[in-house]
């Protein structure tokens, strides 16, 4: 059983076909990547996922269960999160209730001690406990926003985006971050524009184009593809 | 001392003002629209309480609570009937169907109360009149309970928005729905929460006005509930403290201009006040710039 699998999702905004058919799956402690150009429907894809958008055929299952009618603030208690494209941290609350928020769907008493894991993590977000989320520094809200995904222990992370508009050492650092998170054993599905970056964290890879998945496979090989090199490595 | 007797007056009416204003931008910052029949649930609380006192003989508290219970189931089924299905349409829609709301409410309560003025039992707030400085500034027992309850009001809902868990996450869907959904949080029961707490805020706030000016009728709610927006937009609408600085500023320049300047043109005074400052501070007294951050 695979702890994702997409069968055959067609999503719409309003008449637009955004989502034509696409299938892929995740399995347990694999890092997967979709990566595609602006307006493939990479985000489209994992807020379908995450509920807040819905498929209006095919099956999203999760760990073996059809989740396609849950409602988007249920996903989180079923073990996956979405690191949201944007950031989208609370900006006026402090770093610390960004964090417990994360944790809304935990017992109240394990919040406390969750925080202090993600603050061992990502010991920036320690010195700024106190501070108000919107005065982060671009780096500090991403890593924010992953710390505050993780607060409620997901077994699949989906990460969106997570280098858009970083300097290139906190790119390094963000997918640093991947690693681990991916060495202490969560699953990780990430959707990246930086496909040079992407490929070489991840195992496999699906390419998006237009709403539809062009092509898939080992990541590494997906990185020596002439066709993936010339449109979306640049060389 | 008539001019701090006047002052007085301006910040028990603004009191009110302020209790109003406070439903109106809770429901603002958090569900993200104006609820224009506010004033209208108001109005209905000031009715219940009348009723229950009147007609079935309860004690003023239990008329209260009553009036609270009442207003609260009003302001949930108001919101899950009228407005929850609307929560993807444009917020005209939204707009206008609380308009609408407004006129139903006063309409079934002119159906259910008739027409005439009702006079609002005295014995709601039975505190004595202050008398200082000789008898030179009274102050009277509504304008004490008035000013303390706004106090006490403003500071439970403070406390709650940034300590409880439900009060988090009224402040998480207030600024992003999408995300406040994705750390499990039921958007629609937060609304729900909002505008529960927002009616019956209400029901106090028709309480102290029918206290303070015993006419009650079905159009009651009316005036003090566009004053009250007002006094919200004044202060920066959603912004609890905001909130509270328009209302009490609202009433004190209400009741100033009728005393010194005219009392014809009391509420032209005040909203002349509001256009000024909106054009200085479009967000408000205490209201927010929003900014992005990249």
């Amino acid at each position: 059983m695979s702890m994702l699998e997409i069968n055959d999702i067609h999503v719409f905004y309003g008449a637009i076909h955004a989502i034509k058919g696409v299938s892929f799956r995740v399995e347990e402690h694999e890092i997967v990547t979709l990566i595609g150009a602006n307006g493939a429907g990479k985000s489209t894809i994992l807020n379908t996922v995450a509920g807040l958008l819905k498929p209006r055929s095919g099956q999203i299952l999760f760990e073996g269960k059809n989740i396609n009618s849950v409602p988007a603030n249920r996903m989180v208690g079923l073990g996956m999160a979405l690191c949201p494209e944007g950031r989208r941290i609370f900006q006026q609350m402090t770093v610390r209730e960004n964090l417990e928020m994360g944790g809304y769907s935990r017992p109240a008493g394990e919040i406390d001690g969750s925080v202090a894991d993600v603050f061992q993590r990502f010991p920036r977000l320690k010195e700024r406990e106190k501070q108000i989320a919107g005065t982060l520094s671009g780096g500090e809200q991403q890593m924010l926003a992953m710390a505050r995904a993780l607060m409620s222990k997901p077994r699949l992370m989906m990460l969106d985006e997570p280098s858009m508009g970083l300097a290139p050492i906190l790119v390094e650092q963000i997918f640093d971050i991947i690693r681990e998170l991916h060495a202490a054993g969560t699953t990780i599905l990430l959707v990246e524009q930086n496909a040079q970056m992407a490929l070489s964290v991840a195992d496999r890879a699906y390419v998006l184009e237009t709403g539809t998945i062009s092509m898939s496979g080992e990541a590494k090989a997906l990185l020596e593809d002439d066709n993936v090199r010339k449109a979306y490595l640049g060389s | 001392m008539i001019f701090l007797s006047n002052l007085v007056n301006g910040i028990s009416l603004g009191s009110i003002y302020a209790v109003i204003a406070l439903g109106y931008t809770m429901v603002y910052g958090i569900a993200k629209m104006l609820n224009f029949a506010h004033g209208d649930v108001i109005m209905v609380g000031a009715y219940v309480a009348f009723c229950a006192m009147q007609y079935w003989g309860l004690p003023p508290a239990a008329a209260l609570l009553i009036a609270m219970a009442v207003c609260t189931v009003l302001g949930i089924t108001i919101e899950s009937l009228a407005y929850r299905p609307l929560r993807q349409a444009a917020s005209l829609a939204v707009l206008i169907t609380a308009i609408g709301m407004s006129y139903l409410l006063q309409n079934l309560a002119l159906l259910i109360w008739g027409a005439n003025p009702k006079s609002f039992p005295s014995s709601m707030i039975v505190l004595p009149t202050l008398s200082l400085f000789g008898g030179g500034l009274t102050i009277s027992g509504v304008t004490l309970v008035a000013i303390l309850a706004n106090l006490l009001i403003m500071l439970v809902l403070t406390t709650f928005i940034n300590r409880t868990k439900m009060g988090k996450a009224m402040r998480c869907v207030s600024e992003d729905r999408g995300a406040a959904e994705l750390m499990g949080i039921n958007v629609n029961r937060t609304i729900s929460a909002t505008f529960a707490i927002g009616s019956a805020l209400a029901a106090i706030a028709g309480v102290l006005l029918c206290s303070a000016y015993p006419v009650l009728m079905p159009t009651t709610g009316s005036m003090p509930g566009i004053k009250a927006f007002t006094a919200a937009v004044f202060g920066g609408i959603g912004s609890i403290p905001g909130a509270m600085i328009g209302g009490i500023l609202l009433g004190v320049i209400e009741i100033l201009g009728k005393a010194y300047i005219s009392t014809e043109l009391g509420d032209a005074i005040v909203f002349a006040v509001l256009i000024i400052v909106l054009l200085f501070r479009p967000t408000g007294l205490l209201g927010r710039q929003v900014r992005e951050k990249v």
